[in-house]
């Protein structure tokens, strides 16, 4: 039996646990805890994922494919990287209507491609949301020049953008592949 | 879908390069921040900053296609007769006579402009050069703002009373970030030395582009093979120095940040990178195949 990995990586509250879940042919596997009642995080969410989030799609009986969602919080970063080791890509997933989170997506960008530089693509998500930005938009204030990153709208509650997200990162992993 | 959020969190200076790259044409507003009591939470889910809502509007830019046109400001006052008073092309009292006057006879500003150039007041010349001092400066006082909401409405257009002067934003913001640098907020927005640089795609850019002696001495060692923090020695520069260079550069769109070609000495904080599965294609296929079925229901 062969597994590989796919990581879903994002700001705090960007939508990645709602992602795996969306597509997970499991119940994910969740490492969430309550955020304690009167803390601001909590205006945002009433759990937060500590350690991991774990999805499986099984392809057949030689195949499976894990997804791995990242902990948002900084102060669980240290697994980061655990997470990251032998990942076939990862997905950034950014809250679009949160500018606030912008630049701590381009940093958690910034560190997955120093710790592997697979293939990603970036998932703006709450497309549906009102205060959404577009994800041209986003582009430019994630700073992401590189015309071959994909940056795909998002709604992470529903099937149809997260298949095509998870497809993109394959078609840029084949793209990768060819170009060598 | 109005692009909306606040100067804490995506200033001023990124504001405008977002505009000026996607050659919007529209209205930005800032507002003034009033407080609600309520914290809110940035990306890392621990950094908490105060959460405003949107009072009265205090600022107004008018773009066309990324350039901007209009700019106006509660707190300046922006009559044509002050403008050109605070450019030296009236004194106090020929703005005041000006001003009265054209405020009686409910002239526009472009009717104005039209009646002094013909009174040999002032040349069609001294006008774009106020108004497009005047729009610069308030630009420049915006660029210092730190925490108020903003919006941005697509297709909105100016007062077609006034007088729309259109100003490239590029050397807008290559000198407002030299006045707003900041050592805290550059390492935030450049926060890894041991990147590269390169220079961007289109040539284009670089058109109309004024540099300064230090900008120029940066440039000279932009390679991918260099990283910031061996360019900044080569150059002589602080940590701080550079960055401020650096990120007037990026902001102009001048060039693009990239991972070295040869690796630059590591800063203690970096970890190593993790070793990488490299997958077969026809392992990729069939995941691909597998994923286009899946028609799971949320």
């Amino acid at each position: 039996m062969q597994t590989v990995k796919m990581v879903i990586t994002g700001p705090f509250s960007s939508g990645k646990t709602e992602f795996i879940k969306t597509i997970s042919e499991i119940d994910v596997v969740s490492t969430e805890r309550s955020i304690t009642p009167d803390s601001v995080e909590s205006q945002e969410k009433s759990e937060t994922t500590v350690a991991m989030d774990f999805g499986r799609i099984t392809v057949d009986n030689d195949l499976v494919l894990y997804l791995f969602g990242t902990p948002g919080q900084r102060r669980f970063d240290f697994m980061w990287e655990i997470l990251a080791e032998g990942m076939l890509g990862f997905v950034v997933m950014v809250d679009s209507s949160k500018p606030e989170t912008f630049r701590e997506a381009r940093s958690i960008l910034e560190t997955f491609r120093a710790y592997a530089p697979t293939p990603y693509v970036v998932a703006a998500n709450k497309q549906d949301h009102a205060d959404a930005w577009k994800p041209e938009d986003l582009r430019i204030a994630l700073r992401i020049e590189d015309e071959n990153v994909k940056l795909l709208p998002c709604i992470a509650t529903d099937i149809e953008y997260v298949r095509e997200v998870l497809l993109e990162l394959l078609y840029s992993i084949l793209e990768e592949m060819d170009s060598n | 879908m109005a692009l909306k959020g606040n100067l804490a969190v995506f200033t001023t200076t990124q504001l405008l390069n977002l505009i000026n790259l996607s050659k919007r044409s529209g209205s930005l507003t800032i507002f003034e921040g009033v407080e609600t009591g309520e914290k809110m939470m940035l990306g890392d889910g621990r950094t908490q900053i105060d959460k405003l809502v949107a009072g009265k509007p205090l600022a107004r830019l008018n773009f066309r296609e990324g350039k901007l046109v209009f700019a106006e400001m509660q707190s300046k006052d922006g009559h044509l007769a002050s403008i050109l008073q605070r450019s030296g092309k009236l004194n106090e009292e020929q703005s005041r006579l000006i001003r009265q006057r054209a405020e009686a006879l409910k002239m526009s500003d472009k009717g104005l402009a039209l009646s002094l150039i013909n009174a040999n007041y002032v040349t069609q010349k001294d006008i774009i050069q106020s108004i497009q001092k005047h729009t610069v400066s308030i630009v420049f006082d915006l660029m210092t703002w730190k925490r108020e909401p903003f919006e941005f409405k697509e297709g909105d257009q100016a007062p077609a009373s006034r007088i729309l002067v259109p100003i490239d934003l590029r050397n807008i913001i290559i000198e407002g970030t030299r006045i707003q640098n900041e050592q805290l907020e550059l390492e935030k927005e450049i926060p890894n030395l041991d990147m590269a640089l390169r220079f961007a795609e289109d040539p284009s850019s670089f058109k109309n582009i004024k540099l300064g002696a230090n900008e120029w001495r940066v440039v000279g060692f932009i390679n991918p093979k260099n990283s910031i923090r061996q360019i900044a020695k080569a150059c002589n520069m602080t940590d701080t120095e550079i960055r401020r260079i650096v990120y007037a550069l990026l902001q102009a769109g001048l060039v693009q940040m990239v991972k070295p070609q040869v690796e630059a000495k590591r800063r203690p904080d970096i970890r190593h990178p993790v070793p990488r599965n490299t997958p077969d294609r026809d392992v990729v296929n069939r995941l691909i195949t597998k994923i286009k079925t899946i028609n799971k229901t949320p």
